[in-house]
């Protein structure tokens, strides 16, 4: 398989296609535009492809419902004010149990923000987004070859899990272009029983997410926690670098994660021992690899491009065995690993 | 090793593709390759910039705080970046476009007229091109070869022909800036 260049909004549209994406609905918002143009001009090509335009956030997020629950794999793309929209279709899909995966290239925000880099959509995706006891599994991509690699495999676990999956970028990682290699998919593990496509001669199936009695609808919740319970025993994804002889661990995911890399080889450079602990599940968050670290680093810096959302996640996992600070950069603006490694640089000092 | 180039100018001068071109032939030698352009909110006469990061490691911002190479073709771009290149980099600037020159002293500038070269040679739209030949020559991050296959690819299916444009526009360039 060759190497492409690709930009990352076209590789998680391109990804999306070759492992099976049939019905893709989207409405155009910057900065993830490529690729809902992307699946207008390359859905065709797949065999009884769908794209649709559609006419708001909200029709796309309840068509790809109806999609899914006919039995194809889908997707639906937007930006933050655009996902903010798609959130009770989210909670509806969770309800549901409907597999469906939906990308957020994340803008700066609150409200409709800037079109330009951001991580302020932590919260919202980790924490259900919408309303009722829910999770989506969400994905924190950092390189554009794993926007490719996690595409496929959010199309997976969607499937296995019967559950809404989401890849967390911003605009950076959409905009810019790397080099890719795209794997084989794997073949599509999803039982007919699940699929909406007439009864026939058989019985009727029914797929709902509103339960009146009480004793159903409580029961349905407690099977979507037992769910999501096994999801985060065997779904956390995260990546170390340099943690072995490490003094200081910065936290951090997608593109913070690489502008800490860059900071850290520079302060490396200059002789001080920091190394990099990178969710790439953001749900599940990989709480007990964290916890785990605590034993024997005692200072974590906490680097995101928000006022602080992951942040609570990682005072959760560490729960008080290690000093934690922080360093935001919000709405839209782009650090520098310079300027990180100077924050760092600080923070060594005041250590030792 | 990691080298950061920004290309700027306006929109439709090819800035976009100059970076492109750069990124696949780095992806073509081997390197690892990042390409960022500026996006959004752009207009028609507006500027366009990009970056490219290429290496032989892991590249980790694709955003250049400090390039090593930079490539103006009109004079905003000049003001806008001047003062971004690292000590000792190198400004390429279009010079048929460019009246001022950068007031910088720590840094090296090649004056490419390649505006008034691209017509010469009776397509103003390879000024871009010209610009990528004295920029390959001076800056030796991929040979020639590899540049133009990947120009090439990039092109795909459009007219054969101008291939050979490229190619001509290409070698005016680099033979313009000399040893």
């Amino acid at each position: 398989m060759n190497k492409v260049l690709m930009s990352g909004n076209n590789i998680i549209a391109e990804a999306a296609i070759r492992a099976g994406c049939r019905f893709y609905a989207g409405y155009p918002i910057t900065p993830q535009n490529e690729l809902t143009e992307y699946m207008a001009e390359h859905m065709r090509r797949a065999d009884a492809g769908v794209f649709i335009q559609s006419e708001s956030e909200i029709a796309a997020i309840n068509m790809i419902a109806g999609a899914s629950a006919a039995g194809v794999r889908v997707m639906t793309s937007s930006s933050s004010p655009g996902i903010s929209l798609k959130q009770e279709g989210i909670s509806s899909m969770a309800a549901c149990e409907l597999p469906g995966i939906i990308v957020n290239i994340m803008r700066g925000g609150p409200g409709l923000g800037n079109i330009l880099p951001a991580q302020g959509d932590y919260f919202q995706a980790t924490r259900g987004g919408g309303h009722g006891d829910y999770r989506t599994i969400v994905y924190g991509p950092g390189t554009c070859q794993e926007l490719a690699d996690l595409t496929m495999d959010a199309f997976d676990l969607a499937d296995k899990y019967r559950t809404p999956v989401m890849i967390l970028a911003d605009g950076m990682m959409g905009q810019m272009m790397e080099p890719v290699i795209f794997k084989k998919p794997k073949p599509r593990q999803y039982s007919e029983k699940f699929m909406l496509r007439g009864a026939g001669t058989g019985k009727s199936k029914f797929i709902r997410g509103l339960l009146l009695d009480p004793i159903d609808s409580e029961e349905h919740n407690w099977k979507l926690a037992r769910k999501y319970d096994v999801i985060t025993k065997n779904e956390t994804l995260h990546e170390e670098h340099n943690i072995e002889d490490a003094q200081l661990v910065i936290v951090a995911y997608g593109t913070a994660a690489r502008i800490a890399k860059g900071a850290i080889k520079r302060l490396r450079d200059q002789g001080m021992k920091v190394g990099l602990f990178r969710p790439i599940t953001l749900w599940p968050f990989p709480e007990l690899k964290l916890r785990a670290l605590s034993a024997k680093i005692k200072n974590f810096l906490v680097f995101e491009m928000s006022t602080g959302q992951m942040l609570d996640d990682v005072r959760l996992a560490l729960q008080g065995y290690a000093n934690i600070e922080f360093h935001g950069r919000p709405g839209g603006a782009v650090p520098t690993p310079a300027e990180l490694a100077n924050v760092i640089a600080r923070l060594c000092d005041k250590n030792d | 090793m990691i080298v950061k180039t920004i290309f700027s100018g306006f929109g439709g001068q090819g800035v976009l593709m100059m970076g492109v071109s750069l990124a696949n032939s780095a992806m073509n030698k081997g390197y690892h390759v990042t390409y960022l352009p500026a996006y959004g909110a752009e207009m028609r006469g507006g500027t366009a910039n990009c970056t490219v990061a290429l290496g032989d490691e892991e590249i980790a911002s694709p955003v250049a705080s400090e390039p090593n190479y930079l490539i103006v073709m009109n004079a905003p771009s000049l003001f806008s970046f001047q003062n971004r290149v690292t000590s000792e980099g190198v400004i390429f600037l279009n010079s048929s476009i460019i009246k001022d020159r950068p007031n910088r002293k720590d840094v090296k500038v090649f004056c490419i007229p390649c505006t008034d070269i691209a017509q010469e040679l009776g397509n103003s739209r390879v000024a871009n091109i010209i610009m990528m030949g004295a920029f390959i020559k001076k800056s030796g991050v991929v040979s020639p070869d590899i540049y133009l296959k990947s120009l090439e690819s990039i092109m795909g299916s459009k007219k054969k022909s101008l291939a050979e444009v490229n190619r001509k526009a290409f070698a005016t360039g680099f033979d313009y800036v000399k040893e």
